[in-house]
């Protein structure tokens, strides 16, 4: 059997068993790499001699029985925006040049700590703006499902490669929907978790008020071992939650009897492809028999969500990227004076869609605007944090679709950003609010590609998310599919 | 047409914290260039700050002495703009809610009973930024990021100054204050401490604003009243002649001892403030803010009236020792060592200070490293006291224990200058230099009292100056009388 | 029309991007509709609204004063573009 295709809790289960070694699941899924990776473009950079280092050091451990976590030897892909120490770091920009962190990110340190093999970077839109990942400033990642499709964004790289098994697991970020929206897309379980459940620092920021750091992975006991591994108060982050991180694990009791789940009706409007909404209607009704009660309730401010995003994301990027200047670290243009190498340098390195998002935050922050579109969107955003405030009286979960259609064609929504942005609404309020959202597939279209079902809760509830989510993935199969690669 | 200057002053005081304001760095001055630089104050990718809670502490601290509002809850914002010295391209700073707002300091003018008020607009805390030098090579510039993310307090007076000294007065005032607190230790010369200045001018007796100018550059307390002085005759000047005042910053040229204006390209500063999401609000509760001001020490003016009341000094003596902290710690604990505060004070005004000044010891010289130590200096004291020593001996002993690590009764011994007070020695050498200076004597008994001094000269002169003047002049009057 | 070339160019200084005539009049048109787009915000009514702070309630978040830095001048300064000794080198900065 390929041991690539195992899924974490599998592999952590025969690695402990000692059936396999960390260094025989490693080569395999590097094997899979080189065989898949010049159709799906998955990776930035592979880390393969120190992979093998550190799943030689986990078999050791596991030898000697010497502290053993579940993500013990376990091959982890890591988006480009984590800064990994020694290991070149491009957040998908050319900005960063050749850029060698000196340090770890925290999520990073701690999968370390654990034992977990890092297999490399992957693929993302460039400082993780966009949804498509065809925003990277190197290539754009190709959806295994389907190669002429998007793997969706920013974390494309991170979903395909889970999907296509090029890792066990993978970390992505999610700041508008990067985490759910390419789990969607590629098939496979996306967790954002609550603002502040998981360190930032060491994530190169792209909107401070809304990144978090989550797993995707190929099932939802996965995202949950994940998931469990990096979070936690870090003392670096002021913004990081000091809320205790309960047993994850135990929520696993495919328990939904009672269960509340809200339905927002704002979330079945026209322009929803037809087959996206059956599939999710289709969902809910199954979560009803095995228990649940479903409740229509309504988000009315969620219209507003990607106008309040789109000014708040950008303001604060445009303020987070200032310090790409070519002045200490990164590409550095040659030009004939200070003003222009800033001018020039920033030129060279952002890529359109980063260039147009610096403007548009810096407009909004400006002097005469500021009250006008920053401070305006900041309060339509306490609405709409009130919107699921008081819904989770009702209810304790609420599900939907993760986007209003699966993955579209490489190159069909370059054309107009307005388009791009308006795909995200079904997960942008979730980032405003800093509600914890999963998703996880929920069937196929006529074309093959996955849907995505949405499980958004309330702050800090990651565990019924994740029963919700189990409950759901263990009454059907969708899981079990996979994108069929033809091995080169 | 009689122009009044209106004078806001805006102080930057680097404060004596361990670590730097959001990351662990030292602060620590003069190390190699980036060695005090990390990852978070050189502004890499992926950074987060976290806020020193001292540099809190610091604020509120200063806050009380200077009877500000303290803001229960105040926000750190972003003030954004390019520059090489600010790595993440904005400078973590307060904008709409500071940490402290109004406040006064009173500044002691030329009427000590009636200190002229000066009003505060605001304090709030901030991040420094690093520190650029013009490389050799000529197309360069050096970078050096130790001195990015020192803490920083930004105290800004109202315009309530009306002149080049009062403005002298109030900077001497504020560092005085700040160095008492221990929060800074006020070297402008060092840039611990800096001030710029926004001065206007208007009629006298009106009360509408002029055109403000900035002024910066300004390096010492000198150059702050120059400045100022300058300026407000430029101002004055260019409006009598009918000219009209551009709102701008101009720079202090020490040089031409003139102000000039800054050939910048850019218009105004867009800052595009917005509260920094990577920090939280920063909320202080009434306890912390009684466990602060449970912990003020004794404030300069406070401290000037506690010596006047106990040690019976007078207004300017006291004002002269509580000028700086570590010089009226010095005056205590010499004062404590020997209870004569009078003849301590005389002491340090007048020859200790002397000392410093010719030899030109820099201002901020602190108390440890005087060339007299307050204990010696006590003991000096005693001796005069105990009539060990003569008041005129003993600026000779003062000149030797200076440097010296040997007490005033080593060198006293070890010089063999004991004050001669027996009566035998005196009477002898009264009698020796009467019967060697007959003629002054015969002059003397014909109601010459002039050449009384002449023959308590010879005395002391015999006695190699160790002779007890009192007792000379006992033996002295006794022998000139009794031998009428 | 909510934004000219001119807000355009304005905007680019103070973010220090450089831009071609081409990317300027596509950038004012691309923002341009954005920005209308924004307008529906104001169909809200916030008067009485606060505006967002964080996400996740959490009390002050402080450092002691203590310093917890090792000086490692030479890893800071393994990517600069260029350095002299321990500085970074950067274009000359006019006053």
């Amino acid at each position: 059997m390929n041991l690539a295709t195992l899924t974490l809790h599998e592999a952590s289960d025969k690695l402990g068993r000692r059936e396999i070694s960390s260094r025989e699941l490693t080569e395999e899924v590097f094997e899979r790499i080189d065989a898949t990776d010049a159709a799906v473009h998955a990776y930035l950079t592979l880390a393969r001699d120190a992979a093998l280092a550190q799943a030689k050091q986990a078999d050791e451990r596991l030898k000697q029985n010497n502290s053993v976590t579940p993500l013990l030897g376990i091959p982890i892909a890591i988006k480009d925006n984590f800064l990994t120490r020694g290991l070149r770091t491009t957040c998908a920009s050319k900005i960063l040049g050749d850029f060698i962190p000196p340090y770890d990110a925290t999520a990073v340190v701690k999968l370390r700590e654990a034992g977990a093999v890092i297999v490399g970077k992957t693929n993302l839109d460039e400082f993780a703006m966009g949804s498509s990942s065809e925003n990277s400033g190197f290539f754009p990642t190709r959806n295994p499902w389907n190669r002429e499709r998007i793997p969706g964004g920013s974390s494309g790289g991170s979903a395909a490669a889970v999907a296509a098994d090029q890792c066990i697991a993978a970390l992505g970020t999610d700041t508008g929907g990067s985490i759910r929206q390419p789990a969607a897309c590629c098939g496979v379980v996306g967790f954002k978790p609550t603002y502040g459940r998981v360190s930032r620092y060491g994530i190169i920021a792209f909107a401070s008020s809304m990144d978090q750091v989550g797993p995707l992975t190929k099932d939802v006991r996965d995202s949950s071992l994940l998931l469990q591994a990096i979070a936690g108060n870090d003392p670096a982050d002021s913004t990081s939650a000091t809320r205790a991180v309960p047993n994850l694990s135990e929520a696993l009791n495919g328990d939904i009897k009672a269960l509340r789940i809200g339905v927002p009706k704002e979330y079945f409007v026209s322009g929803m492809q037809a087959e996206v909404e059956q599939a999710v209607r289709n969902a809910i009704e199954r979560l009803a028999k095995n228990g649940a009660t479903i409740e229509a309730i309504s988000l009315p401010h969620t219209e507003y969500a990607v106008a309040v995003y789109y000014i708040v994301a950008t303001a604060e990027a445009s303020s987070n990227l200032a310090r790409y200047d070519g002045m200490r670290f990164g590409h550095r243009a040659d030009a004939k004076d200070l003003s222009e190498t800033y001018r020039v340098s920033r030129d060279q390195g952002f890529g359109a869609e980063v260039k147009r998002r610096i403007m548009l935050g810096t407009y909004a922050l400006s002097a005469g605007y500021y009250d006008a579109y920053y401070l305006k969107a900041q309060r339509v955003r306490r609405l709409i944090k009130k919107d699921f405030d008081e819904a989770f009286k009702h209810c304790d979960v609420i599900v939907t679709p993760t986007a209003p259609t699966t993955a579209f064609k490489i190159g069909e929504k370059t054309q107009d950003p307005l388009q791009m942005y308006l795909s995200d609404v079904y997960t942008i309020s979730i980032n405003l609010a800093g509600v914890p959202a999963l998703s996880l597939p929920c069937g196929f279209d006529g074309a093959g590609m996955p849907i995505g079902l949405q499980i958004i809760g309330k702050h800090f509830d990651e565990s019924t998310v994740l029963r919700t989510a189990h409950a759901y993935e263990q009454a059907t199969e969708w899981h079990l599919r996979k994108p069929r690669m033809e091995d080169r | 047409m009689k122009y009044e200057p209106v004078i806001g002053l805006e102080v930057h005081a680097q404060l004596l914290t361990a670590s730097k304001i959001f990351c662990g760095c030292s602060t620590q001055f003069g190390r190699a260039p980036n060695a005090n630089t990390c990852p978070v104050c050189a502004g890499f990718p992926g950074v987060l700050p976290v806020l020193n809670q001292k540099v809190v502490e610091f604020a509120i601290k200063v806050g009380l002495a200077a009877h500000c509002e303290i803001s229960r809850s105040s926000v750190l914002a972003r003030k954004n703009y390019f520059y090489p010295d600010l790595p993440k391209g904005y400078q973590i700073s307060q904008y709409e809610l500071p940490i402290c707002a109004g406040g006064y300091i009173d500044v002691d003018g030329d009427d000590p009973g009636a200190p002229k008020r000066v009003r505060l607009t605001r304090i709030h805390m901030e991040e420094d930024a690093g520190k650029n030098i013009h490389d050799a090579h000529g197309d360069s510039s050096l970078v050096d990021l130790n001195r990015a993310g020192v803490p920083l307090l930004e105290i800004v007076s109202e315009p309530d100054i009306r002149s080049a000294a009062e403005a002298g007065a109030y900077l001497r005032t504020l560092r005085a204050m700040l160095q008492y607190l221990g929060v800074c230790d006020g070297n402008l010369e060092e840039g611990s401490f800096r001030c710029d200045a926004n001065v206007s001018v208007r009629p006298a007796g009106t009360a509408a604003l002029g055109t403000k100018i900035e002024i910066k550059n300004l390096n010492s307390f000198k150059a702050v009243e120059r400045a100022i002085e300058f300026e407000v005759e430029r101002q004055s000047d260019t409006l009598t002649d009918g000219g009209k005042l551009v709102q701008e910053t101009r720079l202090w040229d020490e040089q031409r001892e003139a102000t000039r204006s800054m050939r910048s390209k850019e218009s105004a500063h867009d800052y595009r403030y917005f509260p920094d999401p990577d920090l939280l609000p920063l909320v202080i509760d009434e306890r912390w803010i009684e466990t602060v001001r449970a912990s003020l020490p004794e404030l300069p003016a406070a401290r000037r009236s506690r010596f006047i009341a106990n040690y019976g000094l007078s207004a300017y003596e006291a004002e002269l020792l509580t000028h700086r902290k570590d010089v009226a710690d010095y005056f205590e604990s010499a004062a404590t060592a020997h209870g004569n505060p009078k003849a301590l004070s005389n002491w340090i005004v007048g020859d200790l200070f002397r000392v410093l000044k010719d030899r030109k010891l820099d201002e901020q010289l602190h108390i440890s490293n005087w060339p007299v130590s307050a204990e010696h200096l006590a003991q000096l004291v005693k001796l005069i006291d105990q009539d060990k020593i003569s008041g005129k001996i003993a600026k000779t002993v003062f000149e030797a224990m200076l440097d010296s690590a040997k007490t005033p009764l080593e060198i006293v011994s070890e010089k063999g200058l004991e004050q001669v007070s027996d009566s035998e020695s005196i009477v002898a050498a009264v009698e020796q230099v009467l019967a060697a200076n007959g003629k002054q004597v015969e002059q003397y008994k014909s109601g010459n009292e002039k050449v009384y001094g002449f023959l308590v000269g010879q005395v002391m002169k015999a006695t190699q100056g160790k002779a007890n003047p009192q007792k000379v002049n006992e033996v002295l009057r006794a022998k000139l009388i009794g031998s009428a | 029309m909510k934004l000219t070339c001119a807000d355009v160019r304005r905007v680019a200084v103070l973010a220090r991007l450089r831009l071609t005539e081409d990317e300027e009049s596509q950038l004012t048109a691309q923002l341009d509709a954005i920005l209308v787009y924004m307008d529906k915000l104001n169909q809200i009514d916030t008067s009485d609204v606060e505006p967002f702070s964080h996400a996740t309630v959490t009390t002050n978040a402080f450092r002691e004063d203590r310093v917890t830095n090792q000086a490692d001048a030479d890893a800071l300064l393994a990517n600069a573009p260029d350095r002299d000794g321990t500085f970074f080198k950067v274009p000359k900065i006019i006053e």
